[in-house]
Order: structure tokens, then sequence, then C-alpha cells
């Protein structure tokens, strides 16, 4: 029943997010909404990482470092190495999965705002790197990073060359969507697992989930690699669309907007940073025309809707089922 | 008499203090040993050091003949050692159910990641750990409250729950740090009888608790601690007759502890 209600979810959103809006897009003409929807994708990735450290009970103002870091990777193993650009999609984020890893161990002992101030400086160190890193071109970045090839399996095309598509936007926009559902797809199995309810016992009680013999250290690295991992994806698929990457292509205020789109989507809910994103990137887009008065308006609104909505937008809806 | 657990001339300093100095005893095979004290005498510091949240600073603690101090806590917790908390502690946000099933994890024969693709076995797991969970709560007289969320449970049933979720480990030594704290008369009885039952299932179970007229009736043994010392340890009868003991609960000789 429960099942059966779930896939008709999945299939309506693949049905309108893979037709519906293309068709709507081409039919208005609003071209440059293919840009804006696949950024809302890939951040909502990044965003969905962030989700899962606070799933076990960590704010982790650092995933920009991770978008940083995954899209170095896949620049350079394109450009340097020539590495087949979906090739690299995985290797980014195993990359900043492993280096999540190494940083993790130590940095995970540390709760509360002690965590959150490692990784908000996190963020910035990764900047730093970039800068000083001989292979990473220093302030330069890495420009003209050439387009995705296609892949074609038996002679059946996968994806095609996006260079030689007239406009690679559309398809951007179409491999990142999967590439979205994809990733919340694997959240929510983690989620209605029983990892997602060992992880609850981190965030609840770490000292009462050790004491019933949960290895609390190896999950904690074991959630913050996954949440890496999806940084390095969102980042490493931004760098191909964008075709460079610089220092500043994900910095501290990248980190925090990921934050935000957890927090105002919900952090009850495992869409509440797909849900989260797209409210704060339209919102951001929408009040583009107040002027000098986006940012007031923009942070008033943030504060009032945490205000009254602690548990995020998603929590409208739950409101409403248990008043009907 | 088989000795589960010996504690060997263990201390425990901070900084300054010495919070458990070189106490040394043995738990036998399913016996209710409780350990006494006032406040700050490092009952809950012994506690700590023989679950191995604590490392102790000189001495060590054996389970079947073998150390355990210096293991991490869920390694300690894995052998058989488990402890609950002064404080209540529960999963404040999950279900009564949910508690005690989580609480299961030791025994899952599954991987992690045989839970994530729902293997067969974790579904084994699932199922096992469903019905044991269930059994449990009506041991404990949780039946009704079975679905709601733990925070909202009145505080004789968060004690109850605690014990719940030290029982769904399958511990082979329970320690109880203050059980039934908060309790009013009823509840305590009730409480005890729980203790009881619990013993009965095969679990060694160590007490921590200031209910005098509880521990004097539900202890095998009694050991007494005062300012990290032990001084005295026996039958719950020897303990109420032993002058060191009546001394350092009331400072004076001819007063009785109230038991
Ligand atoms: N982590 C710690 N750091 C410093 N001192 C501590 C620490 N834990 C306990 N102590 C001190 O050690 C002594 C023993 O504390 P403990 O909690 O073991 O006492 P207790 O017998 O359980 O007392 P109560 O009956 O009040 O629960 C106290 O003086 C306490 O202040
Ligand atoms: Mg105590």
């Amino acid at each position: 029943m429960k099942r059966t209600r779930n896939i008709l979810v999945v299939a309506v959103f693949l049905l309108v997010v893979l037709v519906g809006v293309p068709w709507l897009i081409e039919a208005t003409g609003r071209l440059d909404l293919y840009y804006t929807l696949t950024s809302v994708a890939l951040l909502s990735i990044a965003s969905a990482g962030v989700w899962v450290t606070f799933y076990i009970g960590r704010i982790n103002i650092g995933q920009g470092a991770f978008a940083l870091m995954g899209g170095y990777v896949s620049a350079i193993l394109v450009v340097q190495y020539g590495v087949s650009f979906w090739l690299t999609l995985p290797l980014a984020g195993l990359f900043c999965a492993a280096a999540s890893v190494l940083i993790g161990l130590p940095i995970l002992r540390l709760r509360g705002v002690y965590f959150a101030m490692v990784t908000l400086v996190l963020t910035e160190v990764a900047r730093l790197l970039a800068l000083a890193l001989p292979i990473t071109n220093g302030a330069k970045g890495m420009v003209s990073i050439p387009l995705p090839g296609g892949i074609s399996i038996f002679g059946l095309t996968i994806l095609p060359d996006f260079a030689a598509l007239p406009n690679p936007r559309p398809a951007f926009y179409l491999v990142s969507v999967v590439l979205m559902a994809l990733c919340f797809a694997a959240l929510y199995r983690l989620v209605h697992s029983r990892i997602g309810k060992l992880c609850q016992s981190l965030q609840q009680n770490e000292e009462l989930a050790s004491s019933i013999g949960v290895n609390i250290a190896y999950l904690r690295v074991i959630a913050y690699a996954f949440s890496s991992f999806l940084g390095g994806l969102g980042g490493a698929m931004f760098v191909a669309i964008s075709q460079s990457i610089y220092p500043s292509s994900f910095t501290v205020t990248d980190s925090v907007n990921f934050m935000l789109n957890c927090f105002l989507g919900g952090l009850g809910h495992v869409f509440g940073p797909m849900i989260g994103t797209f409210v704060l990137y339209f919102g951001w887009d929408f009040l583009f025309e107040t002027g000098e008065f986006q940012l007031l308006i923009f942070s008033s609104v943030l504060i009032a809707l945490m205000l009254f909505l602690p548990n995020g937008l998603l929590s409208l809806r739950l409101f409403g089922k248990k008043q009907g | 008499m088989t000795e589960l657990l010996q504690i060997k001339a263990v201390n425990k300093r901070f900084g300054g203090l010495v919070a458990v100095n070189n106490v040394s005893f043995a738990v036998r095979e399913r016996e209710i040993l409780s350990v006494i004290g006032p406040n700050g005498a490092g009952k809950s510091t012994l506690f700590k050091l023989i679950s191995s949240f604590l490392n102790p600073t000189s001495g060590e603690v054996l389970f079947r003949e073998e150390r355990i101090s210096g293991l991490a806590p869920h390694i300690v917790a894995r052998k058989g050692v488990v402890r609950t908390f002064q404080e209540t502690t529960i999963f404040k946000g999950m279900t009564v159910r949910d508690n005690v099933i989580i609480a299961h994890h030791l025994r899952s024969n599954a991987s992690l990641a045989g839970f994530y693709l729902g293997t067969n076995t974790a579904r084994r797991d699932e199922d096992e750990f469903g019905r044991s969970a269930d059994e449990i709560i009506d041991f404990l007289d949780l039946g009704t409250q079975r679905h709601e969320i733990a925070s909202t449970l009145p505080h004789g049933h968060l004690r109850a729950l605690g014990i719940a979720i030290g029982l769904a480990t399958n511990p082979t030594v329970l320690l109880l740090d203050e059980p039934f704290a908060g309790m009013n008369h009823d509840e305590t009885v009730r409480a005890v009888e729980m203790v009881r039952g619990v013993r009965k299932r095969g679990v060694t179970v160590l007490l921590v608790e200031h209910d005098m007229p509880a521990v004097m009736n539900i202890s095998d043994r009694i050991v007494v601690l005062n300012f990290g010392v032990k001084i005295a340890e026996g039958t719950p009868k020897e303990i109420q007759e032993n002058e060191k003991v009546i001394e350092a609960y009331l400072g004076v000789e001819d007063e009785t502890i109230g038991f």
C-alpha cells in the first residue's frame, strides 16, 4: 500500500522534472531556467550531504570544502590526465569521501559549536590550499575545461557527446536531475534502513548508543564520508557545467547556504534539503527586484521562517495532516 | 562459586581528587550486588570503570578472567558488560519500541551494508529484534506505551525503559545506576520485582542505589564505598550491623541508618 504510493509519487516526480519542466521551458522560451534548475539540483545534492551530518547530530558548515575538492579532482583528471568526465564524477566523490575519513577521525569527536567551527575553517583551508597548490593553478583557476564526452555501450548511445550538442544546457539539466534523484533515493534508503535508526541514536545520545554496543566512531565516519561524497559529486558536476573552477568557486557563503537549505527544508525530512535549496535559490532570485534591500528582506524572511517553522517547510504538510 | 567480574585494586584520579581508591571485589555469576555509599563516594565512577567508559589510573577489571579495562565501551558491551545511566537515558525522540529495537544492535548478524541493502539476514534480524523487543516490553509492563515517543513517558516508565534497553542487549552483567531514583513507593516495589525478574533471566545485576529498604530487600551482597574507599562488603544483614558503615552514613555512631 505504502509501497505503491511511494512508487507513484516517484513516477509523478520524475515525469514532472524530466518531461513536464523541459516542455514548459521550451513552450515559454525561458531557456535560462535550465541553468537555474540545474544549479538547484546540484546544490541540493551537496545539501543532502550536510543533512546527513545533521542526522548524526553534527552541524556541518564545511560542505563547500568538499564541493571545491570534488570540483578540482574532476577538473584535474579531465584536463591533465584526459580521463572521461563521467568516470571522474564518482572518483571525485570517492576522493572526497576518503579525505573526509582522514579529516573526520579527529574532528568528529567534537560536538556542537566546536565541530561547526572546525568545519567552517575547513572551507577556508580548502580555498587557501587551492590557491597554494601547483596542481590547481592558483588564483588563475582552471578554465576552458572540455565538456563531457559521450558514453555508449555496445554501440548504444547512453549519453551524447556534450560538445557536439547545439546547446548542452538541457542535457546538463536532465543529467543533474537524474543524479539528484539517485542521490536522494540512496539517502531515503539509508534513513529508512536500520542505519537511519542508528544515526538517530547517535544524534540523541551518543553515550547510550555506545553502551548498547554501537561503534559510534565508525558510524560517524561512515556518515561523514557519505556526506562528503555527495559534496564532491555536486561540486564535480558543477565544474563540468561552468567549464571552469577557481579557489573561490565554493566559499564559506556556500557552506553556510548548504546548511541553511537543510534548516529551511526541515531536518526531520529526507527531502528537506531539496525543498530548502529550491526555495532558497528562487527566493533569493525573486528578491533581486528589490535591489539594495535584497539581503535585508531575504535574511528577515529566513529568520522569521526559522522562528515560526523550526522544523522546516516540510513540517507544514505534517501539520496539515495531523489537523485533518 | 564462579567469579564473573573481578575488580582488582582499581584507582581513578581526577586531578588531585581520588574518586575511586584501591577498590577490589568480585562479582559472582547471577547475583545481585549493590554498591552503596554517600553522595560523591565514587559509585558512578566505579560503574564507568567497570563498563570501560573510563580507564582506571591503575588497577584493572577482569571479565571471565580477561582484562576489559582499556577496551572501547562498545567492545565491552559486546562481551556482555552493559551499563545503564544514573540520569534517565533513553533515546528521547524515538518510540518505546524503537528504543528497545535499536538496543538489539549487538545481536545483529547482518552488517551495515546488509541492512542497507535489505538482505535476507538483515530481514531475519529485524523480525527477530521486533519479536524480542515486544517480549521485553511486555515483561517490563510497557505494553500500553509501545508506540509512544519516549520523552512523553512518566518517570517510572522511563526507568523501566532504561532497563528494557539494557536487557535488549542480552547482557551477562547489567549495571544499573540508581534505577529507583525518583520513584514513589509503589513504583519502587514494582521495579524491585523487575530487577529480580531480570536476574531470573540469568543476568548478573550490579546496582547503585540510595533507596536503602530496596537495596536491603533485593541484594545478595553489598559493597560500601566512602570517599572512594571500600569500607565494607557483605550480606545486607552484615552491612546493617557494620559500625564503619553506620558511621559513614551518619557521622555519628549511636543512630541507625534508617533501613
Ligand atoms: N569527570 C570527572 N572529573 C572530575 N571529577 C569527577 C568526574 N566524575 C566524578 N568526579 C568526582 O568524583 C567523585 C565521585 O563521583 P561519583 O559520580 O562517582 O559519585 P557517586 O558516588 O556516584 O555520587 P552520587 O551518589 O551523588 O551519584 C565526586 O567528588 C565527583 O565530583
Ligand atoms: Mg552517581
